[in-house]
């Protein structure tokens, strides 16, 4: 319990104090912070709630692993949009295009170029970073915008499905379909893998320790031998390479297309970027924050149905928690100062 | 040609420069200050909400952009406690004080001006406009020469620069550092409420949830290319406002809106990109002391420095977590 308390105590805090804010503005917008915090639990984990929750949170994992693995070494991915909607739309192209593939093999191509695509896209910046020294938090970003354009313009002009008046592209064919196993999905399963992955490169590899230690300290790793721009790059290309197989994840799953907007509007990177901030990088923590702020969010959607409190209310909340427990790591980081 | 160029394109050249560089003006004084501001994109979406409601309720466009100028400050301070009074890292805060603001504005727009992603009526005040322009957008141009007056010329100007250069040495000539940051960063927030108010009460009258789609990051490159002197960071607005002028226009000339929308984006980067490269090879230059062009071709390529100095004069913050 020693071990773990001290890391979750400001967790605590932040956590209480946006639910503080959070009751401040509704309570001046006239509603009933309790009745609507109560409805974000029973929307998000009761009998109707968890599967959406559950649902919500495969797409949030992937992205919140995605920031989680180069933060840990200190570098901010901000272009996680487009390497989500890179890989998706990597895999529709797979889809449409080498639609004959029988089942095992055309989910492992898609998934399996949805990833090159993503981690190339993640690879961009660090390159632009360690050759030209462009920072990489905008880097990342700017390269964002042209990528979810031409993948816009793919949906509308080039793979558009004329029938139905909607954005979107055709059906994937059916060996395309991300199988079901009873009630749950395939993409669990790919992304277990994923979260095990992560976690035996940052607990049991040398890799993990240097990406720790570059993360803690950037010079002083350096100085001790680590490459730490040859670093830069595989962390971002990795990062972006979970973010691509989590596109792929998304389109492979009801409605088996890509509608555009889909990966964007939901917010998966932003909710998945302060997960990852909120664990702080520990990848383990990353996917237990994912599930938390996911089920916000899907609490949130219930407590508009229920209470009129728009559900904004749960993004307001995750990026206070985000603040409160920023500065409250500070203000423990200055008091031990004191100390010592 | 005449078809692309011409009176009207420059107006809205100077519409679409405006927002960007009140906001880059502001994200220039932090960088000064030695305070890695990304937040602008949030101050800038929450100027934009209040402008709207400050003009709705108040009656008038000059109580918005004065509440719009109160809400950027006031979320400006968020950062300027949180990173400057506790030591919080800069760039955490930014970016969740920037979703804060979506959350924020999205739920406001609904709970109180009671309308669903955008709010829009006729009777909503907008902004005056002179000869095609806002006064606000006069207001940004004459704040240039100020900023190179006040940066040059004035005490305060340099104890903000040495602020940022060296703090230990601003300290010990007596220096407030701390004073200095805030008041860098609580001016940022007022300068990009009034990039809000331009943008939701001078270029439209109405606001629509994340309205601001990414002029704030355009603002930290801007900073960023400009190379935080107040001519260069008009120079480098310029660039992403004619980009985007000329972007709707030949939208307008039936090209694709994808491709006009994300272009601006990738001129900037573009620009990031070529400063970025040149500012290395001048600094790879200096350190071998001499003056004659870098060896082009055989050989091998000069070591690139990747020392933190060169990496700083880039951005100060960097991306680096504590």
């Amino acid at each position: 319990m020693r071990a773990w308390w001290p890391s979750l105590r400001p967790m605590l805090i932040a956590l209480g104090i946006a639910l503080a804010i959070g009751a401040a503005l509704m309570l001046i917008s006239g509603s009933n912070p309790l009745q609507a915090y109560g409805q974000i639990i029973v929307g998000s984990l009761g009998p109707n709630g968890w599967a959406a929750t559950l649902s919500l949170a495969i797409p949030v994992i992937g992205c919140a692993l995605a920031v989680s693995l180069p933060l840990r070494a200190g570098l901010i991915n901000l272009g996680g949009e487009g390497q989500l909607v890179g890989g998706g739309i990597t895999a529709v192209v797979v889809g449409t295009y080498f639609a004959d593939l029988p089942f095992p093999l055309s989910l492992i191509l898609a998934i399996g170029a949805a990833a090159l695509v993503g981690a190339v896209i993640g690879f961009v910046p660090a390159i632009m970073e360690n050759k030209l020294g462009v920072p990489l938090l905008i880097s990342s970003l700017l390269l964002s915008y042209p990528i979810v354009a031409v993948t816009s313009f793919l949906v509308r002009f080039v793979l558009l499905d004329k029938g139905t008046g909607l954005p979107q592209t055709e059906t994937l064919p059916a060996a395309f379909q991300m199988p079901q196993f009873g009630k749950v999905t395939g993409a669990l399963f790919v992304l277990i893998v994923i979260i095990a992955v992560v976690i035996v490169i940052d607990r049991m590899l040398p890799a993990g320790f240097e990406i720790r230690m570059t993360g803690l300290n950037r010079k002083f790793s350096g100085y001790s031998g680590v490459a730490v721009s040859r670093m830069t790059l595989w962390v971002m290309a990795a990062g972006g390479m979970i973010a691509g197989v989590t596109g792929a994840l998304v389109v492979t799953a009801f409605p088996f297309r890509f509608v555009d907007g889909a990966l964007i509007t939901p917010a998966y990177v932003w909710t998945g970027l302060l997960a990852a901030m909120l664990a702080r990088a520990n990848p383990v923590g990353a996917v237990v924050a994912a599930v938390f702020f996911s089920a916000l969010q899907v609490g949130g959607a219930a407590m508009e149905r229920e209470t009129f409190v728009p559900r904004e209310l749960s993004s307001i909340l995750q990026a206070v928690i985000i603040i409160v427990l920023a500065g409250a790591i500070a203000l423990n980081a200055r008091k031990k100062q004191k100390v010592a | 040609m005449t078809e692309i160029f011409d009176l009207a394109l420059l107006e809205s050249v100077m519409r679409a420069l405006t927002p960007v560089l009140l906001a880059a003006l502001g994200g220039l004084l932090c960088e000064k200050a030695g305070v890695f501001n990304i937040g602008l994109e949030g101050f800038m979406l929450v100027g934009c909400f209040a402008a709207v409601a400050g003009s709705w309720f108040g009656g008038d466009a000059w109580i918005g952009v004065i509440t719009a100028v109160i809400a950027g400050m006031l979320m400006a301070a968020i950062l300027s406690f949180a990173s400057v009074t506790l030591g919080a890292d800069a760039i955490i805060v930014g970016i969740a004080l920037n979703l804060l603001a979506v959350g924020l504005t999205s739920f406001l727009v609904r709970t109180v001006l009671g309308a669903q992603g955008t709010f829009q009526d006729p009777a909503l005040d907008g902004l005056p406009i002179f000869l095609s322009q806002s006064p606000l957008t006069y207001l940004s141009w004459a704040l240039v020469p100020i900023f190179v007056v006040f940066l040059r010329r004035t005490v305060w100007g340099f104890r903000l620069q040495g602020v940022g250069e060296s703090p230990s040495a601003a300290r010990s000539l007596g220096v407030n550092t701390k004073r200095y940051q805030h008041a860098a960063v609580l001016a940022s927030g007022a300068l990009c409420g009034l990039a809000g108010a331009q943008l939701a009460l001078g270029n439209v009258v109405l606001f629509s949830e994340n309205m601001t789609a990414g002029r704030g990051w355009v603002a930290v490159v801007v900073v960023m290319l400009g190379q935080a002197a107040p001519i260069g960071t008009l120079v480098a607005a310029l660039l992403f406002a004619v980009t985007e002028a000329v972007g709707f226009r030949l939208q307008g000339l039936g090209l694709p809106s994808q491709f006009t929308t994300a272009a601006p984006y990738v001129i900037t980067l573009a620009a990031l990109v070529l400063v970025s490269v040149r500012r290395r090879t001048l600094t790879v230059r200096r350190a071998r002391g001499t003056n004659s062009p870098a060896p082009s071709g055989g050989g091998a390529t000069p070591p690139v420095p990747t020392d933190p100095a060169t990496r700083a004069t880039v951005s100060q913050g960097e991306n680096h977590v504590s």
